[in-house]
């Protein structure tokens, strides 16, 4: 079989069948229907429809401003909390600046307590962005009453 | 005789699918039940920190790494005799690999930090250079089978055959040293522990393939000849007293030195389940009997059965409980000469007994490497063609 | 004027010198007396316990309770219970029973260290043994490394813990040498409390410092190390075992 002809099998071989539509055109037509199904979920959303998860309700911290700038914190508070676990697990530094416990005791509600919780600081950003909130399954997530910052 | 392959009856290969598919459901179920109530729902305690999941592991994991002896003894030792079952021995590497490692991973106290674990390296742990030793294995046999099933790779398939069977022996040489790195326990430490895990992965690995080969080949029609049968049984009698020669050594070594006989006397006489496992399970069901079928007179022509490797699987299991289990169960010697009781059990013998879970998960690897190869063979060349052909002398050399 | 800014640099320049040569003796004025924060934990130093067991009394486990209470351990007697401190009743051949208390050796060569697939088991710089537990998989490798059997497995759900001594599920634990307290310049809660209940048998300070109180001792009385065979150097010696 010359080059010639294989080339033409090749082409018999790849040319989609009579009459229907080719592999191009339903994947087109796929993406019409997702993205207009899409769409019109965020128009919904937009017109203030019931969404299906809880926006959620953040309680303001005690004290006058956190320790760190509001939209720096939604951005980096999980690299800042990292950086600062590994300074006190592993070197023994204990600054209270960016140290959790110090989060949760100026960010702990005022009627539970505590920061988890569906109404929670920590859970109910968390529950609603679907992130996996794992701190709380070792550490306290009440203030350690020695700590606690005078209340109004 | 040259009898066609066809492939595993409809019906019969969706049932076993489905079998095994529930099989590694229920060991699913296991996990995520174990990972969510913690570990207080299994028989592992402070103690025994190692249960019967890490028995059914290190069984799949040595017996996956020898396994693939079989391709070796093809590409490496050039006995071409063995070529036709070389890919089915490389699948089946993969598979029991592949299952062994999914109950390791999902009996740790946080499964889902796998990644931290593929992360953070101590290079001083056996277990981090694991993790390399067992995913270059996985690699190096992929690359392997290719050289076997692509016509035009077939010229690297003995450095692939060579390189694969060192990387074998490493690896089972670590899984041996996990145990043999450790200086607490009197069950362990000992680097006689590296040549026999190297033995268990011989004779272990061989039995598992004579057992999968022969009901594949059955399921598909297969028949392998019976000199090759009888050389392979033949040599997994040898593996069995090579086991046998090293687990005699380390008890004997371990009887010599005085303070290791309260351990020696509890493993082999005292110890209620232990000794009873180590010598009808190991000793007599696992290693002579096997024996025995091998080398009674007749065995050669007949062509071995399945009963010897089968029973070579259950003395496994056996001696990986008495092992792994009783030689946590025995207390740690911290105040030689004195009789030591705590409320934590110091001095005291823990008991322990396997529960659902533990069992369950255990059994999920196995399901795991049983659906690994029904599918494999199913979707791919791994069993050969036509049967393979009797050697034609002595030294064997049909191609 | 160029004499004026000439002088004030001097007075800078000289100020900022003697804050550096001052610096290191505020530092170890701070060490003696309580560490800064932001200081790490200092090399030079090595935290150590002493057990006189000639005071150490047997049915008395004052130091577990203050461990359990202090760490929010449950105090459970089951074997899937942590304990982190525990009393040991010796009985010899001639039938005479002492006790002792067991509890992380924070050996100067761990095994447990040494086991551990992802480092988080590791020696802090003053010698403590310590369990990064953001990084523990609970493989329980260190369990069986341990000559010792001083580390638990978390095996339940863990609820109300103690802010200062985050634990839970699934990760392997030991003896801190309370470096929570440590860290704020007071002494483990079992020394505390063995000194409360007026035995005083645990004595902790820096095994580094000759002058400290536990190297006076040491060197006055025969100590030893349990399974001193095995050449971990464990930071706990026992007098009069």
């Amino acid at each position: 079989m010359g080059p010639a002809s294989a080339g033409r099998r090749a082409a018999q071989l790849h040319r989609p069948p009579e009459g229907g539509p080719t592999w191009a055109a339903l994947l087109t037509r796929l993406l019409t229907i997702a993205a207009t199904a899409l769409s019109a979920g965020a128009i919904a959303a937009d017109m203030g429809a019931v969404t299906r998860v809880p926006l959620p309700r953040i309680e303001a911290g005690a004290g006058e401003r956190c320790v760190e700038a509001t939209a720096y914190m939604r951005r980096n508070h999980m690299e800042v909390l990292k950086h600062h676990r590994d300074e006190t697990v592993r070197d023994g530094i204990r600054t209270t600046q960016h140290s959790l416990a110090n989060c949760i005791t100026c960010h702990a509600g005022r009627k539970t307590g505590r920061v988890t919780g569906s109404d929670g600081f920590c859970s109910s950003c968390h529950s609603y962005a679907g992130v996996a909130l794992d701190c709380f399954e070792c550490h306290a997530d009440r203030p350690a009453p020695a700590m606690a910052a005078t209340k109004p | 005789m040259k009898t066609e392959a066809t492939p595993i009856p409809s019906r019969r290969f969706w049932a076993l699918l489905a079998g095994g598919a529930l099989i590694v459901l229920a060991g699913l179920v296991a996990a995520r039940f174990m990972e969510e109530h913690g570990h207080v729902v299994t028989g592992m305690n402070n103690q025994i920190v190692w249960g019967t999941p890490h028995v059914f592991a290190i069984f799949l994991i040595v017996a996956a790494s020898g396994v693939l002896n079989v391709a070796s003894v093809g590409s490496v030792f050039g006995e071409t005799a063995y070529k036709p079952q070389a890919p089915l021995s490389g699948l089946l590497c993969l598979a029991l690999l592949a299952g062994g490692l999914t109950v390791l991973m999902l009996d740790l106290g946080r499964p889902e930090r796998v990644i931290v674990a593929a992360t953070h390296y101590n290079f001083t742990s056996v277990f981090a250079w694991n993790m390399f030793l067992y995913s270059g294995m996985a690699a190096i046999v992929a690359v392997y089978l290719w050289t076997l099933m692509e016509r035009r790779m077939g010229r690297w398939s003995r450095a692939a055959g060579i390189a694969a069977f060192s990387w074998r022996i490493i690896l089972t040489s670590g899984t041996g040293s996990i145990f043999a790195f450790l200086v607490a326990r009197q069950a362990y430490g000992t680097a006689v522990l590296v040549p026999l895990f190297l033995a268990m992965s011989f004779a272990w690995g061989l039995a598992a393939f004579l057992v999968a080969q022969r009901v594949l080949y059955r399921w598909s029609g297969l028949e392998l000849p019976a000199e090759i049968r009888a050389r392979m049984h033949n040599l997994l009698g040898l593996f069995v007293v090579a086991m046998l020669f090293f687990v005699l050594i380390y008890h004997l070594t371990n009887a010599y030195f005085a303070k290791q006989l309260p351990f020696e006397r509890f493993i082999l006489r005292d110890g209620g389940v232990y000794p009873h496992l180590f010598w009808w399970g190991y000793v007599v069901a696992g290693s002579l009997v096997p024996l025995v079928l091998i080398w009674r007179p007749g065995a050669a022509r007949a062509g071995g059965t399945l009963a010897a490797p089968l029973l070579v699987i259950v003395g496994a299991f056996a001696l990986l409980y008495v092992f792994i289990i009783g030689g946590q169960a025995f207390p740690l010697d911290l105040f030689p000469g004195y009789a030591t009781t705590s409320r934590f059990g110091d001095g005291q013998v823990r008991a322990y007994a396997p529960s659902l879970p533990e069992i369950a998960l255990g059994l999920g690897g196995v399901g795991i490497a049983f659906l690994i190869t029904l599918v494999g063979v199913r979707a791919l060349d791994f069993l050969p063609q036509a049967s393979p052909a009797a050697p034609r002398g002595a030294a064997g050399g049909a191609d | 004027m160029s004499v004026d800014l000439d002088r004030r640099k001097f007075l800078w320049d000289s100020a900022a010198l003697a804050g550096i040569a001052l610096a290191p003796g505020i530092t170890l004025y701070d060490l003696a007396q309580g560490r800064a924060p932001e200081i790490p934990a200092p090399k030079g130093v090595r935290w150590g316990l002493l057990v006189d067991m000639n005071r150490c009394e047997p049915g008395c486990d004052a130091c577990v309770t203050a461990c359990d209470s202090e760490n929010g351990l449950p105090g459970g007697k089951r074997p899937t219970d942590a304990q982190w401190i525990r009393k040991i009743e010796l009985k010899d051949v001639r039938g005479r029973v002492r006790s002792l208390p067991m509890m992380c050796q924070h050996c100067a060569h761990p095994p447990c260290v040494d086991v551990c697939p992802t480092g988080a088991s590791f020696k802090r710089a003053d010698g403590i043994v310590l369990v990064d537990r953001h990084t523990c998989i609970g493989c329980r490798y260190c369990m069986m490394a341990c000559p010792y059997g001083a580390r638990s497995f978390v095996h339940e759900p863990v609820t109300d813990q103690k802010p200062e001594v985050p634990r839970g599920k699934g990760c392997v634990e030991s003896c801190t040498l309370c470096v929570h307290r440590i860290d704020r310049d007071r002494i483990p809660a079992c020394v505390e409390a063995c000194a409360t209940a007026g035995h005083k048998a645990l004595l902790f300070g820096d095994l580094s410092d000759p002058q400290s109180e536990i190297s006076q001792r040491i060197a006055a009385v025969a100590t030893t190390q349990v399974r001193a065979d095995l050449r971990l150097d464990p930071g706990v010696r026992y007098a009069g075992l």
